[in-house]
């Protein structure tokens, strides 16, 4: 199967209406499955009009908690407010939701214009304007020429686009999507990346976005919703996020490679403090201009890995720290320093880019 | 010294060898009586000795002039349609009611796959005495509920047999049917039955439009066997009315076996049974339709 | 409500199934006085016991009948089939599941679909070769003839279990220093254990169950099967005596309906050809 070119420029995109816009509220909610606690009392808003992502590992309740605002699962408590209307009672289709599933959930017996005219149907409207809203629709995603095949037929990409173009049609609300770019070839995801967040600005719809993938959530997230364990750890920009983590889970689970925690024996610190800096901040010392406030590590190099853009220097430090521990360096190509296996070498990091976090409860210490 | 491949290396002789036995039986005792039927239907082949002479169309001819060949055909084609329709309607009904998980559903499932787990002659037994004339438990239930008020003469008359018959076989073969379709509707991704509920499709809008078109494939299997099943079925019928009463209820298997095996005429009983093949050739190629659809198909 | 009209049709299609079984039941264990009263009585109640239940027909049914002859007629048939099917199937699905690549395929199915030849076609040429071979009313006819019932379907059903056996396991047996041969003979058996159950299972009961072929080379009451016994040959004169008919019946359908519940899932992933899991 070729894979799907993606236009460059979806051209039709200023004739689009803007779309009705609500916000989400979720006070309290949870979600118990006998004793586990899948969502446990999440408070949530998510303005009108945002790219909220709902970014975790598997089993972090973020999938469940998607699935509790579509209305498939029922909250054992809490409330879900679409719009300032509480729709816990509601069936799904009187939310005013949309959701594209990780398999794009097509109907495999019906060809892509029936796909796209089936929410228009159920919602019985008159078969003219049915058949001019899916060819809106489908010449908004380029997808016209598409029309009369049947989902195997159809690429990832291709699906991809038809499953929104379903979700779109009924000019929903509230936009919710599961994972929609994990089935993608790796090199589609970027392209498909580029065109979802373009095409949630241009129609400003409140979109609630889950993925495990840090990358991902990064790159679409107007806010990024952490999540481990059924309850949000952390909620704010891609920027709060990555910069300003608020305990060690986001620290390490955002950003790749994930951030640098050493054990600090320093005097100077509070007992059992963790000492944490990103890979692109551990650079060879002599990088840095002098006066510049830094904190030396002698590092013990054991490895380069070779990436093109960038090389990953594995190494450990023994200095200052209670427990001898691995560290990684991320230099980016700009830096040619050559690090050679197996030597000591000095490195630093800027103190504006430490951060310090409580041993015991994972807490940011400010 | 690195061994040498031996004949226990060969695959190619292995699985010939281990593919031999099933494939000699099958040729030799499934396709060449199979041939054999076709040759003795033009034939004149008579049951106690070994004689064989070519008759041609001879024995044809004879059964299309005969009227009770005529009603055998007409009777084994309502059978067929008939119970099938009664087992499409029945086993999705049931399967809607047996996919919800409820107490006691278990034993639910042991009595309703009785019909088919029991011999059909056993089964084709019992019917009998149900349906029997003086002492029918149907008549005496359908009196006593005050819908009956002449009487049911289920097994001596012949369009009542042939209904009694068309029961039997619906009975015997809906449990069959209903695994069949209960297996199907597990088999839809639980997404998809998901997106059509986002999508906004109620409880019968999406049984009409989304399943019940997924399942086609896997009713259609049903179908097929249920097809295959009833019209070659001789125990129901010859136990429950020998074909009779005068011939009236005969199908094609009891006939041919009236006529080939207890007539001792095996030339105008394989012609009869002959008349077999034509439902069995849509089933095969239905089936293969199906199997190449499933496989290349819906994802 | 809609949960009792869910238990309300469920109950419906329960009774609609298993009322002749109840009736069964009834028959086998009723006094003959509470057995034979006309159903236009409406006054006698025949679903209920009305007298104290009997084991008269019981004891006719195994004291003065060829019922046991048959019951033992059968379990002859059977084990000799089993064996031949297990024999001459299993190795054909294996050999059709791992050792054929692409035509493999097509070769099964159209081994299965000889399991479409009616016996009721059959029959007739069937007739002529028994008595070529000199086996007529011999329960030999049968142990001939049933494999070509069980061998298609049996082959099949293999072929779609080993589908679902990973065949790496085989591969490293091979690596490992095995030839072919002996990972055919140590190493797939037991894999396939299960495999083989479902056909032991599946032949048993379709012995069991089978009647025109008994019908048609079987004629000395005493070399009937039970499934051929019970319903042609338990007459005394020209009178059915119910009670022990459907005695037999039961006895019958009981461990066979047990046997088969616990395999169905294996035998609907088999007749749907592997496109749907049980």
């Amino acid at each position: 199967m070729r894979t799907s070119t993606i236009p460059h420029n979806l051209h039709n995109l200023h004739n689009l209406p803007k779309g009705t816009m609500a916000g989400v509220d979720i006070r309290h909610l949870s979600k118990r499955f006998g004793d586990l606690h899948a969502v446990n009392n999440v408070d949530l808003s998510i303005r009108e009009g945002e790219f909220l992502v709902l970014l975790g590992p598997s089993g972090c309740g973020k999938t469940t908690l998607l699935r509790m605002i579509a209305g498939l699962e029922r909250p054992t408590a809490g409330e879900i407010l679409i719009g300032g209307e509480r729709v816990d009672d509601a069936p799904p289709r009187a939310r005013g939701i949309a959701m594209v599933f990780q398999s794009y959930a097509l109907y495999p017996h019906r060809t892509v214009s029936q796909n796209i005219a089936f929410p228009l149907e159920a919602s019985r409207m008159p078969r003219a304007m049915i058949a001019q809203k899916v060819r809106w629709a489908a010449e908004m995603f380029d997808i016209v020429r598409y029309l009369d095949r049947y989902p195997r037929q159809l690429s990832g990409g291709e699906r991809q686009r038809v499953a929104l173009c379903r979700a779109l049609v009924r000019d929903p609300k509230v936009f919710l999507l599961d994972e929609p770019l994990a089935n993608l070839d790796a090199k589609l995801r970027n392209t498909a990346r580029d065109e979802l967040k373009r095409f949630q600005r241009q129609i400003k719809t409140t979109t609630v976005y889950v993925t495990h993938d840090q990358v991902e959530a990064l790159g679409l997230g107007d806010r990024i919703a952490v999540m481990d364990g059924g309850k949000v750890r952390q909620i704010g920009t891609p920027q709060e996020v990555y910069e300003e983590p608020v305990d060690t889970f986001v620290a390490t689970f955002v950003g790749q490679p994930p951030m640098n925690l050493l054990a600090a024996r320093d005097p100077a610190l509070p007992p059992g403090t963790l000492l944490g800096f990103r890979p692109e901040h551990f650079l060879p010392r002599d990088h840095f201009a002098a006066g510049e406030p830094l904190r030396t590590f002698g590092f013990a190099v054991r490895r380069v890995e070779y990436l093109g853009s960038d090389r990953y220097v594995y190494g450990t430090v023994s200095d200052d720290v209670i427990d001898e521990a691995t560290v990684i360096a991320k230099l980016p190509a700009t830096v040619g320093t050559t690090i050679p296996e197996g030597e000591r070498l000095e490195f630093a990091v800027p103190q504006a880019a430490l951060r310090y976090f409580d041993g015991a409860t994972g807490a940011r210490r400010p | 010294m690195i061994a040498r491949r031996s004949w226990a290396d060969r695959e190619d002789v292995l699985g010939a060898a281990m593919l031999a036995p099933a494939l000699a039986y099958v040729l030799l005792l499934v396709g060449v009586p199979f041939v054999l039927a076709i040759a003795l239907s033009f034939s004149n082949a008579a049951a106690g000795s070994l004689s064989f002479g070519w008759v041609g169309a001879q024995n044809y001819a004879a059964i299309l002039a005969d009227p009770i060949f005529l009603r055998s055909l007409r009777n084994t084609a309502i059978v067929t349609v008939g119970s099938q329709v009664l087992v499409v309607v029945l086993a999705t009904a049931a399967a809607q009611v047996f996919r919800v998980a409820f107490r006691g559903k278990r034993f639910a499932r042991f009595v309703l796959l009785l019909p088919w787990a029991v011999p059909v002659s056993l089964a084709a037994i019992a019917w009998t005495w149900i349906f029997d004339s003086t002492f029918s438990v149907v008549n005496w239930t359908l009196k006593t509920a005050g819908l009956l008020h002449g009487w049911l003469y289920w097994l001596g008359d012949p369009g009542l047999a042939l209904v009694a018959i068309i029961i039997v076989q619906a009975w015997r073969i809906f449990p069959f049917a209903t695994v069949i379709v209960l297996a199907g509707l597990s088999s839809i991704p639980q997404e998809v039955v998901e997106a059509a509920i986002v999508d906004g499709a109620g409880f019968w809008r999406r049984l009409f439009r989304i399943e019940l078109p997924l399942l086609l494939p896997v009713v259609a299997v049903a179908v097929l066997f249920g097809v295959v099943y009833t019209a070659t079925d001789l125990g129901v019928v010859y136990i429950l009315t020998g074909g009779g009463p005068a011939n009236t209820t005969q199908v094609l298997p009891t006939l041919a076996f009236q006529r080939g095996i207890q007539g001792s005429d095996l030339g105008q009983g394989a012609a009869i049974a002959v008349f077999l093949l034509p439902f069995l050739v849509v089933v095969a190629v239905a089936m293969l339709r199906l199997a190449r659809h499933t496989e290349v198909g819906a994802k | 409500m809609k949960r009792v009209a869910l238990y309300a049709a469920a109950l419906g299609f329960i009774a609609f199934a298993g009322f002749p079984f109840y009736w069964m039941l009834l028959t086998a264990f009723k006094q003959n006085r509470d057995l034979y009263v006309g159903a236009f009585d409406t006054q006698h109640v025949p679903w209920i016991f009305n007298d104290p239940p009997t084991l008269e027909h019981l004891r006719l049914l195994f004291g003065q009948t060829d019922f046991l002859s048959w019951v033992w007629n059968t379990l002859v048939v059977v084990v000799a089939v089993v064996v031949i099917t297990v024999a001459v199937a299993v190795p054909a699905g294996y050999s059709l599941a791992r050792l054929s690549g692409r035509w493999g395929e097509s070769l099964g199915m159209g081994i299965f679909f000889t399991y479409l030849i009616p016996p009721t076609l059959l029959f007739i040429p069937f007739a002529r070769l028994v008595s070529l071979l000199g086996l007529q009313d011999s329960l030999g006819a049968l142990i001939l003839i049933y494999p070509t019932m069980t061998i298609p379907f049996c082959t099949w059903l293999v072929m779609g279990f080993l589908r679902s056996v990973p065949w790496e396991i085989e591969e490293q047996a091979m690596i490992d220093g095995y030839s072919r041969l002996a990972v055919i003979l140590k190493v797939a058996p037991r894999l396939i254990v299960p495999g083989i159950l479902t056909v032991v299972v599946f032949t048993f009961t379709l012995v069991m169950q089978e009647f025109v072929y008994a019908l048609t080379f079987i004629s000395s009451v005493d070399k009937m099967t039970v499934s051929l016994g019970v319903p042609i040959a338990l007459v005394r004169g020209d009178v059915y005596h119910w009670g022990a008919l459907m005695a037999a019946a039961l006895v019958t359908s009981i461990p066979l309906a047990i046997v088969y519940n616990l395999f169905i899932d294996r035998f609907i992933q088999g007749f749907t050809m592997g496109a749907v899991k049980g």
